[in-house]
């Protein structure tokens, strides 16, 4: 065990670095589930490790990662992988090396065979992923790995061969199933019954390959680590999780994985808001209920009983930035006002760049989850004059048209950056909404260093509204919890 | 380690279960079909006496996993429904009011003896227990399921602190009652409300994802042993595609068994776009998701 803490202790230290907050009684119940399951099975350990250092559901990913670096699978070369393998010659030999993987590939996704994926990935990484300038860099590289190899390119090749197979032995999955062969129907019957699941075959294999990347990928680091130490791999090479991407970089892997963050904290800003009215509508005395539950005491009433009021969904409405200045933001805006429109029962969505336009329609009879962001890519009716995000006549605009949309009992939330192109800020109209909603809240996604900064006008604005930083998911999450109830 | 945490030595300090694959085998016999995940977890739970925290999405078999446990073990199942306003009263202790007053009644004649009575009324005879006495209390050993934490408010998480660290119950009256045996404690949550930092701290943390493939072939085939094995492969296939497409609900393990109990039902040998259409309700549950769904399969 002795040998095993340190580097327990190190993938206790990277986990915090990449924003997965443990503590050392952790760390120590992590060491008991060690002792508790013994080493014998690698991914068993994984499990039980995952259990003591893991609190919540979005860090696995990383975890994953990281516990490849701390706890690597072997030393140096696999076992049947030839490691003696020189870098390719040329570039001909190289794409030889690659057309034969790709045709073990193909086989191996026909089959299933999970194993055989295993041992492919870490032959691709031996024969086509080491980087030619050793002396300098050291290395392996899943990128150059993947880029030679094509792996998607093997999915027609292992369709083919599925169907070769279903071909080739007629009913074959009929024999395997055992028994049904005396009934006609069933023999006759299965077949068919294969035709309609084999629709979903392409996407099977495209996710199989998927997951083959990941390995390649997990592979790579692996012998990454092993040349230059898990320490160092663990800083640059792994993913930060979803919650500490910044929206403004966030790429379609990362809105995916926002995707699934974001939805459940809109559920939460939603009931928040909801929570924050029913607590001052608490205090009247409901007489009956109070009567009542009086007879168990004798009639003396000793725990008055108060009226409750249903929780009330409060109106909302959403002031989005939709320039292209801040398109990682509005991707993530999209997301929100999507998972937003679910909750809440009357909610108007407004976008602009530098004229307001009403949004609300398009989001809300948009089927969940569909990608809006196509939809907002035409600003025409956003824009006047020119392309640039101007704050203040967007502010202006919105209270001359869209005032009558906000009343003292609606939210307003604002998401922005507050760079105005150097026009007029024009506050006077933030504080006419200002004064006629029952709160508003901006969400920005720069950090407090940078307002003020440039042609950021954010110091006045937050001046008159509560402005907060949201560059990511764990921010959102800060801003849902600090929301006063 | 535990020791450090303060739970006395003399505390029964009985495992359930030998090893992992002990684990996967007695919850087999009892019905549940674990993942290497659920049954490892299950089984550190158990070795190291802490709470068990169970997210997922719905219908993955969070709550069953309790009650698999207690059916394994032979353990009693406590269960506390959360809901939202749930409190002391109903989820420890309270007392008898009513049973007190007429106590007081029937001494009333008597010449004050009130020293006496005072003790009198608060003792064991006049407490109610809710499920975490309950479970503290227990001469047989239970498994305590707190289902759907996150539905109840927070001051519920702090009174489940004292519980879960040490597994005991301060009640001002009578003292503290300290657990015979050591409960196996399930607490659930669908993480519609952040559960605190201190509640997490002393629990293991398990996230169940929907099966694998393999698995949930397995699963069908226990629940419903009537159907063909190509016909439960590729049940497991169309609702695995089903779940990568973005729907508002994404079917579970439950609505699976349901739909595989449909197909027997209707007497289908093998899987066609018109058995689908028709029963794809039994799927999915809201209009928009059905009509996505068939747009995607090509219905």
């Amino acid at each position: 065990m002795t040998s095993l803490e340190p580097r327990l202790v190190g993938l206790a230290g990277a986990l915090r670095r990449h924003g997965v907050a443990n503590g050392t009684s952790d760390v120590v119940d992590a060491a008991a589930v060690m002792t508790a399951l013994g080493l014998e099975d690698r991914e068993r350990l994984r499990e039980g490790v995952a259990a003591a250092l893991l609190r919540r559901t979005g860090q696995r990913q990383v975890y994953d990662d990281l516990f490849d670096l701390w706890f690597p699978a072997a030393l140096g070369s696999r076992t049947g992988v030839d490691d003696d393998v020189p870098p390719p010659a040329d570039a001909a030999e190289a794409r030889s090396r690659a057309a034969q993987l790709r045709e073990e590939l193909a086989r191996a996704l026909a089959d299933h065979d999970e194993a055989a994926l295993e041992s492919l990935a870490a032959r691709v990484v031996a024969e086509l992923g080491r980087l030619p300038n050793e002396a300098t860099t050291g290395g392996w590289s899943s990128a150059q790995a993947l880029d030679i190899l094509a792996p998607q390119t093997a999915i027609a090749a292992a369709l083919a061969r599925l169907r070769d197979a279903a071909d080739g032995i007629p009913g074959g999955s009929g024999n395997g199933s055992g028994g049904s062969e005396g009934s006609g129907a069933g023999s006759g019957g299965a077949p068919s019954g294969q035709r309609f699941a084999d629709r979903f075959t392409r996407d099977e294999l495209r996710a199989a390959v998927a997951a083959f990347r990941r390995r390649v990928e997990v592979e790579t680091r692996r012998r990454n680590a092993e040349a230059r130490g898990a320490e160092r791999i663990s800083r640059y090479a792994v993913r930060p999780p979803a919650e500490q991407t910044p929206f403004l970089l966030a790429g379609a892997v990362e809105v995916e994985e926002l995707r699934r963050t974001i939805a459940p904290l809109a559920k939460k800003l939603a009931s928040r808001m909801a929570a924050r009215r029913r607590r001052a509508a608490r205090g009247e005395i409901d007489i009956r209920k109070t009567l009542r539950r009086s007879m168990s005491t004798g009639g003396v009433p000793m725990r008055p009983a108060h009226k409750q009021r249903s929780p009330h969904r409060p109106d909302l409405v959403l002031l989005c930035d939709m320039s292209s200045s801040v398109a990682g933001f509005s991707r993530f805006t999209i997301l929100l006002m999507q998972a937003m429109a679910g909750q809440f029962r009357r909610v108007r969505i407004f976008g602009f760049v530098n004229v307001v336009d009403e949004l609300t329609d398009v989001v809300l009879s948009a089927p969940p989850g569909a990608d809006l962001t196509e939809a907002f890519r035409d600003t025409a009716r956003m824009t006047r004059w020119h392309n640039n995000s101007d704050y203040g006549s967007a502010l202006l605009d919105f209270t001359d048209h869209h005032l009558d949309s906000v009343g003292p009992r609606t939210s307003v939330l604002i998401l922005g950056d507050a760079r105005t192109n150097n026009t007029h800020p024009h506050p006077d109209a933030l504080r006419d909404i200002a004064a006629r909603a029952k709160s508003v809240d901006w969400l920005n996604p720069e950090s407090p260093r940078q307002w003020g900064v440039g042609d950021s006008v954010a110091p006045l604005y937050a001046d008159i509204v509560d402005m907060h930083e949201c560059a990511n998911a764990a921010q959102l999450r800060q801003f849902v919890m600090r929301l006063p109830v | 380690m535990s020791q450090a945490r303060g739970i006395p030595q003399n505390r029964a300090m009985t495992t359930a279960f030998a090893s992992v694959d002990d684990v996967c085998r007695a919850l087999a016999d009892a019905g549940y079909l674990a993942s290497d995940a659920i049954a490892t977890t299950t089984f550190l739970a158990d070795r190291l006496g802490k709470p068990l925290l169970v997210e997922g999405p719905a219908g993955v078999g969070k709550t069953e996993l309790a009650k698999a446990v207690a059916r394994a073990t032979g353990a009693r199942l406590i269960r506390l429904q959360c809901y939202e306003g749930v409190d002391e009263a109903r989820a420890l202790y309270e007392w008898n009011h009513a049973k007190q007053l007429l106590r007081i009644t029937a001494e009333r004649d008597g010449d004050g003896h009130w020293d006496a009575l005072r003790h009198d009324i608060f003792t064991d005879e006049f407490l109610l227990a809710r499920p975490l006495l309950e479970a503290v209390r227990s001469e047989d050993p239970v498994v305590l399921l707190v289902d759907e934490l996150d539905k109840a408010d927070v001051e519920i998480e702090g009174l489940l602190l004292e519980i879960l660290s040490d597994f005991q119950v301060t009640v001002p009256e009578l003292g503290t009652i300290t657990a015979a045996h050591r409960p196996f404690v399930v607490l659930t949550s669908n993480a519609t409300r952040e559960l605190s930092e201190a509640l997490r701290r002393r629990c293991l943390f398990l996230h169940i994802d929907y099966p694998s493939p393999a698995l949930e072939q397995r699963i069908v085939a226990q629940h419903v042993p009537g159907l063909e094995a190509t016909l439960v492969e590729s049940v497991v296939r169309l609702v695995g595609r089903l779940r990568e497409l973005r729907l508002r609900k994404a079917p579970s393990v439950s609505e699976t068994v349901d739909w595989a109990r449909t197909l027997v039902a209707l007497g289908s040998t093998d899987l066609t776009a018109d058995v689908l259409r028709d029963n794809l309700g039994v799927l999915l549950k809201h209009q928009d998701d059905i009509e996505r769904a068939a747009k995607a399969l090509d219905l």
